[in-house]
Parts: C-alpha cells; sequence; structure tokens
C-alpha cells in the first residue's frame, strides 16, 4: 500500500508535533528519574512513562487559551500544554528560577499563563476547580473549555463526583480525562472498584462517558476533540476515560512488587510512542531515522534544562516568606 | 447607589454589601446551597439577590461542598470574584481540602503566579439549640491556615464594610457569621455612600481604663452589656473588637493593653488552642510588664455542643461568665 500522509487524518505538522512531545515527556522523565536516582532532586517523583499518549492526545485537542488540571503524576500534562522543560527541571530542583520559585516542586507546577491551573498533590482536587474555570468561561462568555486530568483511583474520592454532579447540572464546558493506569498507589483496580469500566460511571450524572485507548495518540485526540466541540458548542461535560499504564512504579524507587512482571512486559508491548511512530512511518510521515533524531533533538532539550537548573540559584531564604498573600 | 442614610440589621448589612459589590463589578459572583430567590439563603442573607442579578451570578448549587468551594476557587483563578456560601461553619469539614490544601496555598505553591479572589460566607455560633453539629466556633482551625483571612463582623455596620472588604481582598477570606446576629432585629445608622472597613483594623466598640476585653463577633455585644453593668458599679471597662482574626491588628490591642494593663479575651470558640490562647501570648510576649494581673480567657467548655438551652448555656460564655472573668483580673484591685 502506498504511504497517504493525509489517511492519519491530521496535517502533518500536527502529528509531527504531536510526536515530539510524547518524547519530550519520555525523555523529560526518564532523565528525571536518573536524576532523582543520583539524589540530586529532592523530594519524590511520579513518572509519567507509559502515559505520554493521555498527556499529548488530550492536549492536541485544546486551544491555548484552553485549561488543564493536573495531578502528582503531572510532567506529561503540563509539557503538553506547553510547559517549559528548563523551568519544570528548574522547580524539581527547587530553585529560585523553577516555575513556582521552588515552592511548589514536582507535584505543584503551574503555568498560568499557559492554562495550567496546577498539578496537585491531593487525589481527586483538579476536578472542582476545572468546573470553576468552566463556569469562568460561561460567565465571561469566553470559548474556553477546561479539562481535568486524574486517575483511575481519584475517580472514587467525593471529588469526583461532586464534581460531575455539578458541571452535569450546569452543563459546563469539562471534559474529565481519566488517566486509568489499574493501580491506585499499589492497589489494582478490582480491589478499590467494581466496575469494569471508570466511564460507566458517567451515566449516573448525565454525563457521556467514553472509554479510549490510552496507548493510541490518535485515538485520545480524537475522542477529546469531539468532547471539547461538545463543551464549547454548550453540550456539557464529557468523561473520558483513556485505559493506560505507567511502566514504572508509583514513586521513583518503587518496585512495583504488587504489579506481575509479565502485565508489565505486555503492556510494555503497546509504547505509546512506538505504536505512533508505526502509525507515522506506515503513513510516510516519519521514518526511523527522522524519528531517531526527533529523540536526539529533545533529549538534548532536556539536558540544556538540566544546566538550566543546576546553573539556577537557590531561592534566598527569606523568600520564604514571600506570597503567602497577595 | 444610595445616599440616604440607611439603617440596617447585621443580615441587611450583608445583604446590602452583596448587592453593592454584584452592582459595581461584573465579576463578583455567588454561589451556595439554597440561596437564591424565592428561598433567599437559610439565613435569609441573600434574598432578593438572584431575582435582581439573574441566576447566573447568584447560583444555587447541589448540598456538595466540595464543588461548591471548588468551584469558586476555580472562577477565582480564572478572572472572577466569587462568594461561596458554606450553610454552616460545621459543614467547612466537607471542604477543607480546598480552603486548607488549594485555595489557601496556591498563590504560595505557585510561587505567587496568581492571586485568589474569593470569600467564603458561612456562620456558626450557638444559642438556638442547634446541638453540635450545627453550632460550633471554627474560627481557630482557619486562622491556623497561613494564606487565609478570617473576618468576624459584629456589628451590621462592620457586617456591611468588612464584606465588601472581603469581596475586593486578592485573598482568600473565610467569612463567619453569627446565626444570633443574623437574626437580631437590631439595626443602626451605616454611613453613607461606599461604607468599606479595611481588613486588619480592629475597633475599640468601648473606651475604658481599667480592663480590656478583647471579644469577637456575638460576644462583643454580651461584652459591651456587661460593661455597661459594671460601668454602674464604678468600673470602666474598654472593649475591643479585632474584627479580623488574620490579618490581627496586634498594636490595638497591645495599645489597649498598656492603657488598662488588665485584659480578658473572649470568645465562643473551644477554649483550648483557641483565638484567646493567640492573644493571650501576643500580650504575655509583648507586653508582660504593662500587666497587673494574668490574661484571663472566657470562651467555649472544651465539650461539644449540647442540644438542651440549660445544656448549651452551660458550654457557651454569658454575660455572668464574661462578668466573672473580669472580676477576676481586677481582683487585686
Amino acid at each position: 500500500m502506498r504511504p497517504d500522509p493525509a489517511s492519519l487524518g491530521l496535517p502533518p505538522a500536527d502529528l509531527l508535533h504531536m510526536h515530539r512531545k510524547m518524547w519530550a515527556i519520555r525523555a523529560f522523565e526518564e532523565r528525571a528519574i536518573e536524576l532523582f536516582t543520583a539524589g540530586e532532586l529532592p523530594g519524590f517523583l511520579h513518572s509519567q512513562i507509559g502515559q505520554e499518549a493521555t498527556c499529548v492526545g488530550t492536549c492536541a485537542a485544546l486551544d491555548p487559551e484552553d485549561w488543564i488540571t493536573s495531578t502528582h503524576r503531572g510532567h506529561g500534562d503540563i509539557i503538553a500544554k506547553g510547559g517549559r522543560l528548563d523551568r519544570m527541571m528548574a522547580e524539581l530542583y527547587g530553585r529560585e528560577t523553577g516555575y513556582c520559585r521552588g515552592k511548589g516542586g514536582s507535584m505543584h507546577l503551574f503555568d498560568f499563563g499557559l492554562g495550567i491551573l496546577g498539578a496537585n498533590g491531593i487525589v481527586g482536587a483538579g476536578l472542582p476547580i476545572a468546573v470553576g474555570a468552566a463556569l469562568s468561561a460561561r460567565l465571561r462568555g469566553t470559548a474556553q473549555v477546561s479539562v481535568s486530568f486524574f486517575g483511575d483511583g481519584a475517580s472514587n474520592e467525593g471529588a469526583f463526583h461532586e464534581a460531575l454532579n455539578l458541571a452535569s447540572t450546569w452543563q459546563l464546558p469539562v471534559v474529565f480525562v481519566c488517566q486509568n493506569n489499574e493501580y491506585a498507589e499499589s492497589t489494582p483496580r478490582r480491589v478499590q472498584q467494581a466496575i469494569a469500566d471508570i466511564a460507566t460511571r458517567g451515566a449516573a450524572y448525565g454525563v457521556p462517558g467514553v472509554v479510549v485507548d490510552g496507548m493510541d495518540v490518535l485515538a485520545v485526540r480524537e475522542v477529546v476533540s469531539a468532547a471539547v466541540e461538545r463543551g464549547r458548542d454548550g453540550g456539557g461535560p464529557t468523561l473520558v476515560e483513556a485505559k493506560t499504564y505507567r511502566f514504572y512504579g508509583h514513586y521513583v524507587g518503587d518496585p512495583g512488587v504488587y504489579r506481575p512482571s509479565e502485565e508489565v512486559e505486555a503492556w510494555k508491548q503497546r509504547d505509546p510512542i512506538r505504536l505512533f511512530e508505526a502509525r507515522l512511518a506506515e503513513a510516510g510521515v516519519l521514518g526511523r531515522e527522522e524519528a531517531d533524531q526527533v529523540e536526539a533533538e529533545v533529549r538534548q532539550e532536556v539536558d540544556d534544562a538540566v544546566e538550566f537548573a543546576r546553573a539556577s540559584p537557590e531561592p534566598d531564604p527569606a523568600s520564604a516568606f514571600e506570597d503567602v498573600y497577595a | 447607589m444610595s445616599a440616604e442614610p440607611r439603617s440596617l440589621t447585621y443580615r441587611e448589612g450583608l445583604n446590602a454589601a452583596m448587592a453593592e459589590e454584584l452592582r459595581r463589578d461584573e465579576t463578583v459572583l455567588l454561589l451556595g446551597e439554597d440561596i437564591a430567590d424565592p428561598f433567599g439563603g437559610s439565613y435569609k442573607t441573600t434574598r432578593g439577590l438572584s431575582d435582581e442579578f439573574g441566576a447566573e451570578r447568584v447560583r444555587n448549587t447541589p448540598i456538595s461542598e466540595e464543588a461548591i468551594v471548588g468551584a469558586a476557587l476555580g472562577c477565582a483563578l480564572t478572572g472572577l470574584r466569587p462568594v461561596a456560601e458554606v450553610m454552616y461553619v460545621d459543614f467547612m469539614t466537607l471542604c477543607m481540602d480546598m480552603v486548607v490544601n488549594q485555595a489557601a496555598q496556591i498563590r504560595y505553591m505557585s510561587g505567587g503566579q496568581v492571586r485568589v479572589p474569593m470569600v467564603v460566607r458561612t456562620q456558626g455560633g450557638a444559642g438556638r439549640s442547634s446541638a453540635a453539629q450545627h453550632a460550633k466556633s471554627l474560627e481557630a482551625w482557619f486562622c491556623h491556615v497561613p494564606g487565609l483571612k478570617v473576618v468576624m463582623p459584629s456589628t451590621p455596620r462592620d457586617a456591611l464594610g468588612l464584606l465588601k472588604a472581603s469581596i475586593r481582598d486578592d485573598n482568600p477570606v473565610i467569612f463567619l457569621e453569627h446565626k444570633l446576629l443574623l437574626l437580631d432585629p437590631y439595626a443602626e445608622t451605616v454611613p453613607d455612600g461606599d461604607h468599606v472597613v479595611p481588613l486588619g483594623v480592629a475597633d475599640v466598640k468601648r473606651m475604658g481604663t481599667d480592663v480590656t476585653v478583647i471579644a469577637t463577633s456575638r460576644m462583643v455585644r454580651l461584652a459591651l452589656a456587661v460593661a455597661d453593668e459594671l460601668a454602674e458599679s464604678g468600673v470602666s471597662v474598654e472593649v475591643v473588637d479585632p474584627r479580623t482574626l488574620v490579618p490581627l491588628d496586634e498594636e490595638a490591642i497591645l495599645a489597649s493593653v498598656r492603657k488598662t494593663n488588665r485584659a480578658v479575651v473572649v470568645h465562643e470558640g473551644f477554649e483550648r488552642n483557641g483565638f484567646g490562647a493567640e492573644v493571650a501570648a501576643l500580650i504575655g510576649n509583648r507586653a508582660f510588664d504593662d500587666l497587673d494581673a494574668p490574661v484571663e480567657r472566657v470562651a467555649g467548655a472544651n465539650a461539644p455542643i449540647p442540644f438542651s438551652p440549660v445544656l448549651e448555656n452551660a458550654v457557651i460564655p454569658n454575660e455572668a461568665r464574661i462578668r466573672a472573668g473580669i472580676e477576676k483580673v481586677l481582683g487585686g484591685l
């Protein structure tokens, strides 16, 4: 069959952008793991490796003015929404040049200018906040949509249920994107909820629920795009469940003894970047060499971000007392 | 805006504050359970506002405190000035993540990227046999959390002016009303025009020379009544109302204590680790040499609020207990 770049339904430039973003996430996370393991980063770290298609597929459906809320495992979401690698890395180092001047760290990355209303250390907390942003769009008469990323564990929190109910009652433009990686910390889904698909919980609130292959970036983009369009048109919220997997433990250093190795290996066979690259190659959009080139370029960008962070000053201890109040 | 002098009750003061701010600033909105007309709020504080400003800006919500405050926060982060109502301060337990982990800290956690202009109005206090889950005074919880401002008006005039200032403030403000004050028919004249009372400024509600009573919310009223009573026996009581607990007008409290050399702190919240402990520590640290007696606390007992009026009266400060506290610190006279 002759390669057809149009067969993927998106302009090649968009596809290449998505591919590069996925690699940026992978490269950033791999480097962060390395640095954390070497003792160079304080705190703790949750890697999004394996979930890149959920981050990039979702944000590819958004406009720059749209908002996201993210989670403790949020680096990928933030990179996908346009977050700068250097300022993110500097924040992971706790430096003055970091996004939050060293006050937030990995779990509390924000860039309000990019519509990133925050990663969040509290499971489920982003959902009600995203509902509020969508209400704000309604009242201010803008076309903005908000997306709330959350995990399977968060779907058992009250905040999830309250947020879906309120967004539905008010028919607000919110897309709830569940990055279902099948484990809430160490607890498999079968012992935390008695349902096959989290998307079915939408029905309880009159919210359409859609299951999508979270390893397929194009499928995620398509489903989220439809949900975004519905939201912008006044059709209310959507619950998207992207079935995905984290290739590493809950946090860096967690050996993941609670997951059978065959299961981990099976998911790794469905590496979202490799799957996408196969599609791109098949359509004649991107060859192997070009893909390797992209990988090398983003790894260099991550190296530059690390150098930026290392060269950045520590925060002035006096700044610990700044910005408690406006 | 009306230029004629107005006589308002506490509840009318709050209502006027919201109406005036909704009128002057299109980014202001109200959201909460049962706040819209015709019901107008469980204490009728928002009566008439949805009729005047519409259901988009004065929004009834499900019984869903975490979503109410979380949605208010999302609004505040994206250009609006929400005023959320939580029906009872006891129900703040249901949205503490949004208040404590989120609203209070987002500015700080983000390195100062954003302002969080939001108000959470709620009401507390005993005196109606509302019992343990509808009558607490939990101001100390909120005072404990950096990033929150905490406001407790005691008069109609302050209710009006402080709520307007809170709505205009760029920080999350916990605005604590008292249910008995909401039901109180007492009215007072409020100044013409745009009456705003700045946060962080105490008010001396009564001048005196023998003892300072630092009281909050409804306890200000009780302290004033006791002061009247004691004046007849020649004791001159100064009553200082901090009005905002955070930020606290420390200088006003210290100035009064340096004058009278004796202090009693009166509040309805539980005594243990309460607001009174903070004030006592302030006075002890910065006005120790001016004291002629230890600082006395008259506060809610360290027990849940009971149902029976007889029992309720036993755990909440009343005029007799306030008077006893004052007499105790005056014992050396």
